[in-house]
């Protein structure tokens, strides 16, 4: 059982920020999926529903999510499902339920850097930046590797391009955590190969990405390279060997796809 | 039949799914006391220190019980009639603790967080004992799970602590051996079944209070309330006579509620406090300290001539009841019981096997109860032998299954009374389209495939489920049907009020049901063992009949004519030729209020010497992705023989509920430990149970026979349909891919493994 | 503390815990047809609308719901009760335990999808578990309850 001794509402990102930042057990309460089920010891639990952060907005050059963002919102929103072949609503689309997705955050998921992200898997195929209040604005591969520091996810930004994208993953129940997903997309001679839930969180495959901006590539074998790059470890859904296995056909699938894309 | 055989709405529908006030927790008084329960968090252990001081003074706190707090009783929680065939292996707390979740303290505080709070401040100390984990090394381990002296049991089982076996079994006809060495082709495999979990949606609870007369009054969510009662009497030392058990409507039970399970904590409680108290287990407790399927490993000998006729079966058995063994024989014995009979050419059959303790939750009652795993390997077998046969599986068993009016080996030497097996083979062949699409179909990297099994059940416990009923006619012409059973969700209050409604020609809202109730209502068993339909309908029949032959003879009597010169449809008694009638509201009033002095009530008690088998024959079509080994079912065909259908829509429906309980038993409930005996698998994010996307297509049919000895005609079903889904569905994946998938579930590794594997 | 809320188109004060879930504070508060059937925000049996969405009130801190519009069946009320004839004709409402969450998620899906295939209706209702009736005879009684295009 948890404990929460305050929660307050603040009106503006600064005063979130400062409360947030008070005292070492003060922190963000996102869409408390999994708060439950924790044993934290709150202090003040800070709730953004106030700072007009649920939102999906298409600007110029990025379209911009919100972080209270639902990923019932990111499943059902237009603008997603034209771009990017609809990647980001599909990757979302298997989680749970209607009412958990209406409840789960875009910024609480990709804060947290869970391990089996859907979500998370999909972002890292796309130019995605995160806005931290103290960190500043990043790219997402960036934010991954870097170093656990408190701080307050605002917002993430996706570069409006052509980039074409597939997902695929695969789960034993279908609302179960994936045993492992894929995400696969192209912008011109750009490919960006992406595996996540291997158990640990999304990767970019970087070696075998960069083989398929080359000319007369051969699937199975950038495939194969690919999953010869990303870690893979076993855990109750399976073993490594297995998702090894699984994320190279994947991962074919996924390259067949976008370049069947138009 | 006007009202038996149509498709009625369940009499309480309406109030349940808009979500009435009617569940267990929706009863409870204000200021009832809430209880919690400290756990061992070791698998085997001794208390050795347990100081409760500080608990007990924290505001707000009732009561802490210990070890040191509760009679010295050995009882069986198993919801089984008197004597049961258990081990007396429980104490209300014991100062040993048996696996990862036993109870060490009882708490009773004012509300949730007072009580958890008490329970973190208990200070209890251990001397751990090595474990016995697996099942498959408990017998013979150096850990005896169960040394105490006063071990017993009601019967010889076969007990033999020492080995921590809890029951020894066979069951033998003719030279087992011999016949296998004469026939031509042997199968020989070895299964193994995994400890399933309910997972009902309304879980365990209970509330209890002292009334007006200081009686124990019990509100709980069980399927047993006459068998709550007595356990409550033995296990607290006071007469059954003291005690009230009343069942409300519950959110299912699927055999788990046939286990005392929360009632005797709230109970003590209440005793020792004068208060009130209710006990509600979360869904994780639910998933690590109640009960369970028994994991099984069951090795299939099956061995045919060249003609094809299977002469011999074999079953070796080894069941894992975990901590305590309450449903361990029972469950055991029916593993051969419910699948030797099936294939009657044989010349020898043999069950035989041990069940033992092991440091894990106990198994338990669950839908199927042996049956369920002895189709599994059965039926995987006999698919096994027809491929080597070189014969069409359900060639196979048209040729060699049991029909109506043939006896079997493990039958008892009784006849069959009633079978439409075979037609329900020839009908699910044809719905699935067996002959096109038998074996596989390949379309690039998916393969579609069909496989198949059959299976019996029984209809109630022969010889040992009675149940009874009585028929009450109202004064202002209604009836009051008084029966013992436990709707669970079934809709057995409906049905077997659709038997009285038919019998006495009236219609259901003439008739008020009443479930159940110890103090009020007629001795019922319980819901378990498929009974109710078939038992304690024919119990609802007896009373109907007889309050229709009273009716008959009283409403004579007020007209002053001779009963044979009387007809009664139901709203009137006419004299044959018209001239005097008594409308039955008018009759009920003379008999209760007026000249004719006699309230009239119908009773009935019904015992069954035989326990008549439904049967069904299922079909699986599945699609297997040849690069990842993932699963998709297409398609499922059950056809099923249970008598007479009694209401066609709840009948389908359970049909369709047990076949998904069945596919989450065959491909997604996967039971997992951790190295020191803690349950894994111990919620909804860990356990998937089937959700929508995952069925593919269930389709039901059926094929009515009659039996003689049934209400109407009718068998049962609550259990038979759990049983085809898991060797079906593994006999498909053969069929597809060429991969033997012999444990449960079937994952997509175990299958791209296997594929991995043949290449 | 207090909290105040919408609730089934009343105002209401709400009194609650911290860490209190709506859940609990809804029954508290007598409405009884909340039911909690899991710890892990899995089973969908708790289903209400807060401003008209279906949520998971096990999962939503009472004094998040602070100003907001909470709806349960106790104030579907007659939409429910039009869904649950057809469920209950179909025999598909079994124990029952399910059936408040999981008709609110119908009803929910009826406000928001227009002429939904038979794949979109078992996508909407999939975070709803049951265990008792397989699912075919609910999916049976939505495609009903649809065609006949029953208020």
């Amino acid at each position: 059982m948890f404990t929460l001794l305050d929660l307050v509402q603040p009106e503006t990102i600064d005063d979130a920020y400062k409360i947030l930042m008070a005292k070492k057990n003060n922190t963000v309460l996102g869409g408390c999926a999994f708060l439950r089920l924790s044993s934290s010891r709150i202090g003040t639990g800070v709730e953004l529903s106030k700072l007009n952060l649920n939102y999906i907005a298409e600007e110029q050059d990025y379209i911009e999510i919100g972080a209270m963002t639902t990923f019932r919102d990111i499943e059902t929103n237009a603008i997603l499902q034209e771009y990017f072949n609809g990647i980001l609503p599909q990757a979302v689309s298997h989680i749970i339920g209607v009412q958990f997705r209406n409840v789960v955050t875009v910024g609480a998921s990709v804060y947290a850097k869970y391990g089996f992200s859907d979500l998370i898997t999909a972002l890292l195929a796309l130019d995605t930046e995160v806005q931290l209040y103290k960190g500043g604005r990043m790219p997402l591969v960036e934010f991954l590797e870097r170093p656990y520091e408190k701080d307050l996810l605002t917002k993430i930004f996706i570069r409006k391009n052509q980039r074409r994208a597939s997902y695929h993953n695969l789960r034993s129940s279908a609302s179960d955590f994936p045993i492992i997903n894929v995400a696969v997309s192209k912008l011109e001679t750009e490919w960006l190969i992406v595996a996540g839930a291997m158990p640990s969180r999304a990767k970019i495959a970087p070696k075998a990405s960069a083989e398929l901006s080359k000319e007369n590539i051969d699937i199975e074998r950038i495939a194969a390279l690919a999953v010869e790059e990303l870690v893979f470890g076993t855990n109750a859904r399976a073993t490594a060997e297995y998702r090894k296995a699984i994320c190279k056909v994947l991962i074919a699938r996924g390259i067949r796809e976008v370049l069947q894309c138009k | 039949m006007k009202i038996v055989g149509t498709g009625i709405g369940k009499i309480d529908g309406m109030s349940i799914s808009t979500g009435k006030p009617v569940y267990t927790d929706d009863l409870v008084m204000p200021n009832t006391l809430v209880v919690k329960l400290l756990r061992s968090p070791h698998a085997f252990a001794k208390i050795t220190v347990i100081d409760v001081t500080k608990a007990e003074k924290i505001p707000g706190v009732e009561c802490v019980l210990t070890y040191k707090d509760v009679p010295n009783v050995r009882f069986t929680v198993a919801g089984q009639s008197y004597p049961e065939p258990s081990p007396y292996d429980r104490l209300i707390l014991d100062q040993i603790v048996r696996y990862v979740g036993d109870e060490v303290a009882i708490i009773a505080a004012v509300d949730e967080k007072t009580a958890v709070k008490a329970m973190k401040l208990i200070k209890v100390e251990y001397e751990v004992f090595e474990p016995v984990l697996d099942f498959e090394t408990a017998q013979g381990h150096a850990s005896i799970v169960h040394p105490e002296d006063d071990l017993h049991c009601n019967f010889d089982i076969g007990t033999s602590k020492e080995k921590n076996i809890v029951s020894s079994q066979k069951v033998e006809f003719g030279d087992i051996e011999e016949e296998l060495q004469k026939c031509d082709v042997v199968v020989e495999e070895t299964y193994y079944t995994q400890a399933q979990a309910h997972c009902m949606m309304e879980t365990y609870r209970a509330f209890n209070y002292l009334d007006h007369m200081g009686r124990l009054v019990v509100v709980s969510s069980t399927q047993i309330p006459f068998h709550v009662r007595r356990k409550l009497a033995r296990a607290l030392e006071m007469p059954a006579s003291k005690i009230r058990v009343i069942k409300p409507r519950i959110g299912g039970g699927f055999g788990g509620k046939q286990t005392v399970v929360v009632e005797i904590f709230t109970a003590i409680v209440t005793l020792k406090t004068g208060k009130p108290a209710k006990l509600i287990y979360d869904r994780e407790e639910t998933f690590t300290c109640t009960n369970s399927r028994h994991a099984m490993r069951l090795t299939v000998r099956v061995g045919a001539d060249t003609e094809g006729y299977i002469r011999a079966v074999d079953i070796q058995g080894l069941s894992d009841t975990g901590a305590y063994g309450e449903h361990a024989s029972t469950v055991f014995m029916v593993v051969g019981q419910k699948t030797l009979p099936l294939y009657n050419k044989t010349k020898a059959v043999r069950f035989i096997g041990n069940v033992v303790y092991t440091n894990k939750m106990p198994g338990g009652a669950f839908r199927g109860y042996g049956a369920t795993q002895g189709t599994f390997a059965l039926e995987a077998a006999v698919n096994q032998l027809a491929e080597q046969l070189n014969m069409d599986p359900a060639e196979l068993r048209l040729k060699n299954l049991i029909k109506q009016g043939e006896t079997s080996l493990a039958y008892d030497g009784k006849l069959l009374g009633s079978s439409t097996l075979h037609r329900c083979i020839e009908t699910g062949k044809e719905l699935i389209g067996w002959d096109e699409k038998y074996p596989k179909v390949v379309n690039g990297r998916k393969v579609r495939a069909v496989g198949m099994a059959v299976t019996m059940q029984g209809s109630g416990i022969a010889g040992i489920d009675t149940a009874s009923a009585e028929v009450r006619l109202n004064d202002d012409g209604n009836y009051t049907l008084l029966i013992g059973s436990t709707d669970m969700g079934t809709g057995s209050d409906t049905i077997l009020t659709q038997m009285a409604a038919e019998i006495l020609e009236t219609t259901m809202d003439n008739i008020i049901v009443n479930a159940a109730d110890t103090d009020v209502s007629p001795y019922d068993p319980g819901s378990y063992a498929s009974s109710t339909t078939y038992v304690t309908g024919m119990a609802v029949v007896k009373a109907a009949e007889e309050l229709k032959q009273k009716i008959v003879e009283h409403g004579a009597k007020l007209l002053e004519v001779l009963p044979e010169d009387i007809e009664f449809d139901g709203q009137v008694v006419s004299t044959l030729t018209g001239e005097k009638e008594l409308s039955l509201a008018k009759l009920a009033e003379l008999m209760v209020l007026g000249a004719g002095n006699l309230q009239l009530v119908g009773h009935g008690t019904y015992g069954s010497p035989v326990s008549p088998p439904p049967f069904i024959a299922g079909f699986a079509e599945v699609e297997v992705d040849t690069e990842t080994g993932k699963i998709e079912l297409i398609d499922y065909v059950a056809v099923v023989d249970c008598g007479t259908v009694v209401n066609p829509n709840l009948a389908r429906i359970q049909v369709e509920g047990g076949i998904v309980q069945g596919i989450g038993l065959a491909l997604y409930e996967d039971v997992r430990f951790g190295e020191k005996g803690q349950l894994q698998t111990n919620n909804f994010m860990q356990y998937k149970i089937p959700c929508r996307k995952d069925i593919g297509v269930v389709r039901v049919a059926f094929e009515e026979s009659f039996e003689p000895t049934g209400p109407f005609g009718a068998k049962s079903l609550g259990e038979v349909v759990v049983n085809t889904p898991a060797p079906a569905i593994v006999h498909a994946v053969y069929n597809a891919v060429g991969v033997r998938i012999n444990s449960l579930p079937i994952t997509s590794e175990k299958v791209f493994m296997g594929m991995e594997k043949n290449k | 503390m207090q909290i105040e809320v919408i609730l089934n188109d009343k105002p209401v004060v709400l009194h609650a815990e911290m860490d209190e879930f709506l859940a609990d504070t809804l029954r508290k508060h007598g409405m009884l047809s909340i039911r909690k059937g899991c710890n892990t925000s899995c089973c969908g049996l708790c289903t209400v609308w807060l401003d008209g969405k279906p949520t998971l009130s096990c999962n939503v801190l009472s004094i998040r719901a602070n100003g907001r519009k909470i709806t349960t069946i106790e104030g579907a009320a007659k939409e429910a009760e039009a869904f649950a004839e057809v469920l209950v004709a179909e025999g598909a409402e079994q124990c029952g335990f399910c059936s408040p969450g999981f008709i609110m998620t119908v009803i929910a899906m009826k406000h928001e999808l227009v002429n939904p295939t038979e794949a979109e209706i078992i996508h909407y209702l999939t975070g709803n578990l049951c265990r008792c009736t397989g699912y075919m005879g609910q999916l049976r009684a939505v495609k009903t309850y649809l065609e006949a295009n029953i208020i």
